[in-house]
């Protein structure tokens, strides 16, 4: 006869609200989670579209994405003559806040030169950039379609084209220009930048003519360590191959989201280990004249451990399950990518075990202390 | 009858609470001999030890000195002689509260049948003895409800058939009938005074009651710890 389970069906209403409660909390958990690997993801993510083995940055820089980076555009021609390199692109990247209607829409600028590399991968809907003027292909998830508009500092885009799987590593999604229009982007929004560059003596012409990064892709039997160090060896320049930018954009840009997050998802599985101890703990005082009559009428420990044991782990493992329907129901609809990995899950719910084995000491504490007496007493 | 060894034997017992300034002697060197069959009352006024001795047999409160017998088994001599007291009380004693103390969460019949589970019975054997208690004690149609439904006098019948699933030697019930009328509580008694003769059991009461005070064999009073034969 399971005690525990006739002791929460005769409490069931108690019972399944602290489920609930507990489902909240540890779908949030499982929420850090998710939007944690979805930004791993999403940071990813462009660099794979990028399709590049080489990135080439500023000399003493770990751009494009964690720093801000600037070499010349003749760099690519520079890469382009390299032996073993196949593909070149000159790339600029920049984060701008625009508006759609009413809506405010963050979008990540993407500015290439369009048949060379750094394009969008795949088009869903519309075309490429011809290489007129003011075109833009957008990720899907900005919502915009091919024949919209949208403008752009002091110019109105025409939307050619979607693509997929283009957002940054912030999770904004990607609008590509050409470069000449995203370079005219950038210093159309930046005035500052345009005035110190003037101060020393730089013209504004020469200053454009700088892109964040050149990407090159290699034949199949060159080696990427070999051409980055070579490459590391001229003046201005610093290389890195796809691991390595991954290895950054996964570790300087998260770095900081993933203390926050793992900061908020410790908080939490304490909060969750509080009350889970509390309303076992509460649970227990509530059958302290049970549990001495149990004794009394010779049940070992063993018994009354399970008794509480056993319902800390109920409501900590239905708390986690309804958390993970939760929140795989509304993942989608989640303003952030949300990815759900089963050994996460897995994960989560050990620790749940191991919170409830800890949360339901303090019950089982109090209940091994009860004196047998105390059933006697009227 | 007199000359079958006593199921419970005490020689000498004293229990006392604290020390010094704060000593309380609940009981001194109290002696007493209980054999089958036997029902006897416990009596005295309020703080004169009843319930102390009672928990002692009950082997919940350890005496301070003295020698404690169950069934001949020497069970304390100034220590405890089993290290498993809840094991002894499942076989040998079944105690009756004045409370009836049914688990809330247990129907009728699982309230019987988890000390029968702890016993060692299986399911299906467990549930056909507690329901032959309940129809034994004729509460046997409330097999299915909550002790929150029952009657007092049903729930303390269903307490009685739990105190006797596992059919024990020794009976032990603090104030049974006390929330019982003068009918009820002449019922429960007889019932008492079956469960000794049909189970070769002693039965110990601790009452105030003086309408059952005539359905007793023999009447101990305590008057500040020492013990006085009444009967
Ligand atoms: N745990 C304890 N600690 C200290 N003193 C106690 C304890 N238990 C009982 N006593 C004292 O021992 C004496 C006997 O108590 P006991 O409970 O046996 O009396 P009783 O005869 O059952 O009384 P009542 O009729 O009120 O139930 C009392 O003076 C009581 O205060
Ligand atoms: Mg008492």
């Amino acid at each position: 006869m399971n005690l525990a389970y006739r002791d929460v069906r005769h409490n069931l209403g108690r019972f399944i609200i602290t489920c609930i409660g507990l489902s909240l909390l540890l779908g949030v958990v499982l929420a850090m989670i998710g939007i944690y690997r979805g930004m791993i993801a999403d940071a990813l993510e462009l660099v794979d579209t990028m399709d590049a083995q080489i990135w080439v940055v500023e000399k003493g820089t770990r751009g494009p994405f964690a720093e801000a980076s600037r070499i010349p555009l003749d760099t690519r021609e520079a890469i382009a003559r390299i032996h073993g390199v196949t593909r070149t692109g000159a790339v600029t990247f920049q984060s701008i806040q625009t508006q759609t209607g009413s809506a405010k829409l963050r979008l990540y600028v993407i500015g290439y030169e369009p048949g060379e590399l750094g394009g969008p991968r795949r088009i869903i809907s519309g075309h490429g950039l011809t290489g007129r003027n003011f075109e833009a292909v957008v990720d899907r998830r900005t919502r915009l379609d091919p024949g919209d508009h949208i403008q752009l500092g002091r110019n109105n885009f025409t939307i050619v084209g979607t693509t997929d799987n283009a957002v940054s590593s912030g999770g904004e999604p990607a609008i590509y220009l050409s470069l000449d229009d995203a370079q005219r982007l950038q210093f159309d929004l930046s005035p500052s930048a345009i005035r110190k560059e003037r101060a020393r003596g730089i013209t504004t012409s020469a200053s454009t003519n700088t892109v964040s990064a050149v990407i090159a892709q290699i034949s199949p039997n060159a080696s990427d360590k070999h051409i980055v160090s070579m490459i590391q060896r001229w003046k201005h320049l610093s290389a890195m191959t796809r691991h390595q930018q991954g290895l950054i954009l996964t570790q300087s840009v998260i770095e900081k989201a993933r203390k926050q997050i793992g900061m908020f998802t410790g908080i939490l599985i304490l909060v969750s280990a509080v009350i889970i101890a509390l309303i076992i703990h509460t649970m227990t005082m509530d059958k302290i004249k049970e549990i001495a009559t149990l004794k009394l009428i010779g049940a070992p420990d063993r018994v009354i451990i399970n008794l509480i044991v056993q319902q800390s782990l109920a409501m900590g493992l239905i708390g986690f399950a309804l958390g993970g329907v939760l929140i795989s129901n509304i993942k989608d609809i989640f303003p952030k990518r949300l990815i759900l990995q089963p050994l996460d899950g897995l994960s989560l719910a050990g620790i749940v075990v191991i919170i409830c084995l800890l949360a339901s000491l303090y019950g089982v504490f109090t209940a091994l202390r009860v004196d047998p007496a105390k059933a006697l007493a009227g | 009858m007199q000359q079958q060894t006593p199921l419970i034997s005490i020689q000498n017992l004293s229990k006392h609470f604290g020390e010094g300034e704060t000593r309380v002697d609940a009981l001194r060197e109290v002696s007493l001999d209980i054999f089958p069959e036997q029902v006897i009352g416990l009596l005295g006024p309020s703080g004169s030890g009843k319930s102390t001795l009672l928990n002692i047999i009950g082997c919940i409160l350890e005496p301070s000195s003295g020698i404690l017998q169950l069934e001949g088994e020497t069970v304390y001599d100034g220590r405890w002689l089993r290290s498993d007291l809840r094991r002894l009380r499942l076989e040998k004693i079944g105690f009756i509260f004045q409370a009836h103390n049914l688990m809330p969460f247990l129907t009728a019949l699982e309230n019987i049948a988890v000390v029968l589970h702890l016993a060692g019975y299986n399911t299906a054997a467990a549930n056909k003895r507690a329901q032959e208690l309940l129809d034994y004690l004729e509460v046997g149609n409330r097999a299915n409800s909550y002790p929150s439904s029952l009657s007092g006098g049903e729930a303390q019948r269903i307490a009685i058939a739990r105190a006797l699933a596992n059919k024990p030697k020794i009976v032990l019930a603090d104030e049974p009938t006390a929330a019982l009328d003068s009918e009820r509580a002449g019922i429960v008694m007889d019932l008492l005074r079956k469960v000794a003769i049909d189970q070769q059991a002693a039965i110990v009461v601790v009452t105030h009651d003086e309408k059952i005070y005539d359905r007793l064999d023999h009447i101990f009073q305590l008057r500040d710890g020492k013990l006085h034969d009444q009967s």
